[in-house]
């Protein structure tokens, strides 16, 4: 598997490390309520097909990066700088 | 107070020439890590560069002037080496003296010596003089920058030195005896 960080190129997997869903970007506010919280803390989806992902270019440029990925055919389709992410 | 004698990173470790090619250490007397705070990186690099003559360089790239060598080290970061910088306002400046292993690896093989530790098409065109990258070196963290057409520059943390040797060496031998 390659990842294309959007700084260094196109780079082996090793040098990443996976993080978990991307939901980490979308936090809820303080006042969300007790259901949004549950959701944000607890709940992940298990998608067979296209999933969204925080990873970090540790053995890298140390950038957070959302991957788009497809969790059937492991196709990694598009990679974006976590600091780009409007929240 | 006792008088302490500085050692280098890799005092007793380097020079070593194997086939034909030699690493030695290269250690600057200071290295200073700059990572610009937000919405600074211009200011930061006009300051640098009324100093040293070059700024702050973009991602995947070393500038060279006549005191400093200035490396992209990651994301918003870069590392001076040679001299301390001026005061820097709007940046986050880190003195990293001694806190580094520098090695020059030189010589006909160089490339195919990297081949087999790092996992980065280091050959040219591709990476070509004052190219930097970072990346694995076995599984330590290094930042390679391509001094010129068979010169590599190597820094990983000073703890790593002889781990960063022996590795190095070995790979120099296994590509040596291959002729
Ligand atoms: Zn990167």
């Amino acid at each position: 598997m390659r990842i294309t960080c959007p700084l260094c190129g196109e780079r082996d997997r090793r040098e990443f490390y996976y993080v978990g869903d991307a939901v980490a970007l979308r936090r809820p506010s303080p006042d969300a309520g007790e259901a949004a919280w549950d959701d944000y803390i607890h709940n992940r989806d298990n998608p067979a097909g296209d999933t969204q992902d925080l990873w970090q270019h540790e053995a890298g440029c140390g950038a957070w990066v959302v991957v788009d990925r497809n969790t059937v055919t492991h196709a990694v389709n598009n990679v974006t700088l976590a600091a780009k992410v409007t929240r | 107070m006792v008088k302490l004698i500085e050692k280098t990173p890799c005092a007793g470790l380097l020079p070593r020439s194997i086939g034909l090619m030699t690493l030695a250490e290269d250690a600057y007397p200071a290295m200073t890590s700059i990572a610009p705070y937000q919405g600074q990186s211009r200011q930061v690099s006009a300051a640098l560069k009324s100093t040293f003559g070059v700024g702050f360089p973009s991602p995947n790239r070393s500038l060279l002037s006549d005191r400093v060598r200035i490396t992209w080290i990651g994301q918003g970061a870069a590392m001076i080496c040679g001299e301390a910088p001026p005061t820097l306002t709007g940046a986050a400046v880190t003195d990293q003296s001694d806190a580094w292993a520098v090695v020059r690896l030189t010589g006909k093989g160089a490339e195919d010596v990297l081949a087999r530790l790092v996992p980065v098409d280091l050959r040219r065109p591709q990476f070509r003089s004052n190219h930097t990258a970072r990346t694995l070196l076995g599984h330590m963290h290094v930042s390679i920058t391509r001094i010129d057409a068979k010169t590599f520059e190597i820094m990983a943390m000073r703890s790593m030195a002889q781990t960063l040797v022996h590795e190095l060496s070995q790979a120099m031998e296994n590509v040596a005896a291959r002729g």
